[in-house]
């Protein structure tokens, strides 16, 4: 069944693949091997020196039992991430695919938060819930509830997940809702008249003829949750309380950048390139097998 | 047309060139924007138009962490600025970066420039010179940890608004009376570690670290579980349990509950001035921070925060002249006593000091010599020069985290206190590794 096209010979399909592969070379192959190169080293911030260390970056690193806690908060912060933001963003699709009045409104004001800067996003959600003076901070009060994420440590990260799923919502429903519409009709249809009820026919032929779109949305969306959202913790926890929202990237970030500790920067970002490689890998193999193309 | 459009622009160039070759650049990163931005600005411009020689070309870049990342990211591409702001808490990495940069009494001495390292006030200067008084960055923006005071919610709790804040027994008896009087946030603060740990140290002069608080050399272990930090910090801890202390941050977010009248008492930097001026809708006042009475020789001085000026090595000796010329103007009286006076940073001279006081400024702004007699009231000892330890930043971020352990009730004050020690100083063991 398999439709591929072979070449002969060696050089056209190099030449084909060149641009690709000089790409994938200049800005993942070299940066990927710097960084491994320089987790070896503690290097003093202007590079005038480096002290070579081999592993010592990992060791300090994972001898760390903060360092360790992390793992643990990042999986809680991505899984949370990516579940919020395709459960809502595939119930707004469903809605939105039944809409016949309006519905090009409707789709706009939703794709609108995907045009918000991530630390833009933060700022906003940071007002709103500021434990002072925060609109919602405030209906909470009246309710009887005590918001506080400056030291409740559940509170905080609830708040950086809602921040950084808000904006996502917008980009996974563009998807869910272009997957629901390549469905064909007919299909549906020749399933209502057999008396299938709408949970049934969303369960067992819009879900899985959703799947490709959800696998990829799944991959795209954790990749999101592990590396880009460091601004949105940045303006509104800086990784606390404590080390509640101090997820891994935040903390290459703040390490690097903030503090110019390099080594330990470095050393840390080798080991999330591992754990999302191998997260990729583990998708690839295991979760694609149950999707239908 | 087209030919005239490039003759232009070969004017153009031409005469471009023509002022540069008569002008050195001097090119200066600051880290400043909205009303101080615009006040760094203008002591740029009068410079300018001070002299013929040297023009100084001023370019914000950033937060103080990406103002100094700037420089850094520059120095390594070859194209560093000629003066680069740098925050206090970056001071150890600076002077660990032998060949990036040129110490200031050196860029004095070369240039000839008339310098006197003892102009400046003692806890000032003593923060970013070496252990044998030789000036390495230039002071710029200083300021000093002080108590605002809200005098209209004294009042309406029934407390005398004058009534003695000087030592933190004191304070805590007003809390209690606020508290009472259902008061909702009696007290806050705005940068924990600094105020409430480094100052909290220095002006109970006890160690923040070891080795001199790290000006000793690199081989320095933090000292901030002694004694009286843990008492304070337990203190603080039962404050915060019983409503009297309210946490609202690791940075300077307390300012604006206190600015908008809802905190009574509130622990920042001197320079929270200008905003508590423009913004603070009662009657305010400035207490000296206040210390624990019985603890032998506090009050000491508080030490400061802020940003001091470092000269970049690489460049002409033509641009090192200008850049000593301007760094003369900067601390030169009027300059000094106007930006404390707008500011209120800290004359970071005694000469400005007795300008400001000489033009009745004090008379007229009661409380805003607070700072100054807070910092120079004794001279400074090992442990009230100021503190001087690698990943300082690291280790602050640390020292929040632990303390946020200790307002939630989640640790004992001991408990955290030990734990940021023993964080912080496998920090240390690393930047001595680095600076090696």
């Amino acid at each position: 069944m398999e439709k591929r096209v072979t070449f002969k010979g060696l050089w056209l399909p190099l030449l084909l693949v060149a641009p690709q592969l000089a790409i994938t070379a200049v800005f993942f192959f070299y940066p990927a091997g710097q960084a491994i190169w320089q987790s070896l080293f503690i290097p003093d911030p202007f590079g005038l020196s480096m002290q070579w260390v081999g592993l010592g970056n990992f060791e300090y690193l994972l001898s760390d039992k903060y360092y360790r806690a992390s793992f643990v908060t990042t999986a809680v912060f991505s899984i949370l991430v990516t579940v919020v933001s395709m459960g809502v963003a595939l119930y707004l699709a469903v809605l939105a695919d039944r809409l016949i009045k309006g519905s090009g409104t409707y789709r706009t004001l939703l794709i609108w938060p995907y045009a918000v800067a991530p630390a833009v996003a933060g700022v906003l959600w940071l007002f709103m819930f500021n434990t002072r003076v925060g609109v919602v901070t405030w209906y909470l009060g009246l309710l009887g509830y005590d918001w506080n994420h400056v030291l409740n440590e559940n509170e905080a990260m609830g708040l950086v997940v809602i921040a950084s799923a808000w904006g996502r919502i917008s980009y996974n429903f563009l998807f869910f809702l272009a997957g629901l519409q390549a469905i064909p009709k007919s299909v549906i249809e020749a399933a209502a008249i057999d008396g299938a009820r709408f949970w049934t026919r969303f369960r067992t032929i819009v879900f899985p003829l959703l799947s490709p779109t959800t696998f990829f949305l799944l991959v795209v969306n954790i990749v999101y949750a592990f590396f880009e959202t460091f601004g949105v913790i940045h303006t509104i926890t800086s990784g606390g309380p404590q080390q509640a929202t101090t997820i891994l990237v935040y903390k290459v970030y703040s390490d690097g950048f903030v503090s110019q500790d390099l080594g330990s920067s470095a050393a840390q970002s080798v080991i999330l390139l591992v754990i999302v490689g191998a997260l990729t890998i583990f998708q690839f193999k295991f979760i694609e097998r149950r999707v239908h193309y | 047309m087209k030919l005239q459009t490039s003759l232009l622009a070969l004017a153009a160039v031409t005469m471009t060139a023509n002022t540069a070759a008569a002008q050195t650049e001097i090119d200066f990163w600051h880290a400043f924007t909205g009303r101080l931005g615009e006040l760094v600005a203008e002591q740029v411009e009068t410079f300018n138009a001070s002299q013929s020689d040297y023009v100084v070309n001023a370019t914000h870049k950033g937060n103080y962490s990406e103002t100094l990342n700037a420089g850094i990211a520059a120095f390594r591409a070859g194209e560093q600025p000629d003066i680069l702001m740098v925050f206090e808490v970056g001071t150890a990495t600076m002077m660990n970066a032998k060949g990036a940069v040129k110490p200031v009494y050196e860029v004095m001495a070369d240039a000839g420039a008339d310098f006197d390292a003892d102009a400046f006030i003692g806890a000032v200067k003593g923060y970013y010179t070496t252990a044998g008084g030789e000036m390495l960055s230039l002071p710029f923006n200083s300021s000093t940890p002080v108590l605002w005071v809200n005098r209209d919610a004294l009042s309406e709790a029934g407390i005398d608004p004058d009534t003695d804040l000087s030592t933190w027994q004191k304070v805590g008896e007003t809390l209690d009376a606020l508290k009472e009087a259902g008061h909702d946030c009696p007290l806050t603060t705005a940068w924990q570690s600094w105020i409430h740990l480094e100052n909290t140290s220095a002006y109970h002069d006890v160690p923040f670290a070891t080795q001199d608080n790290g000006f000793a050399g690199v081989d320095t272990e933090l000292a901030l579980n002694g004694p009286v930090q843990t008492q304070h910090i337990e203190a603080m801890g039962q404050w915060a349990k019983d409503g009297k202390f309210i946490y609202t941050g690791r940075r300077n977010e307390g300012g604006a509950n206190f600015r908008g009248g809802e905190c009574a008492l509130f622990t920042e930097s001197s320079a929270g001035y200008a905003g508590i001026k423009a913004e603070a809708e009662f009657d305010f006042d400035v207490r000296p921070l206040p210390y624990w009475e019985g603890v032998e020789g506090a009050p000491q001085n508080t030490i400061i925060g802020g940003a001091s000026l470092w000269v970049m090595e690489g460049q002409s000796d033509e641009e090192y002249k200008g850049v000593a010329e301007f760094l003369n103007f900067l601390s030169s009286p009027e300059v000094q006593a106007k930006w404390h006076q707008d500011t209120g940073y800290l004359p970071i001279t005694s000469a400005a000091a007795d300008l400001t006081r000489e033009q009745g400024f004090y008379d007229e702004n009661p409380g805003t010599d607070v700072a100054v007699k807070q910092m120079t009231a004794n001279e400074p000892t090992a442990n009230s020069k100021g503190i001087r330890l690698g990943s300082f930043d690291q280790i602050r971020g640390i020292i929040d985290e632990e303390l946020e352990a200790v307002w939630a009730g989640d640790k004992s004050a001991q408990e955290a206190l030990d734990s940021a020690k023993e964080r912080g100083d496998a920090l240390l063991r690393r930047f001595e590794q680095s600076a090696r």
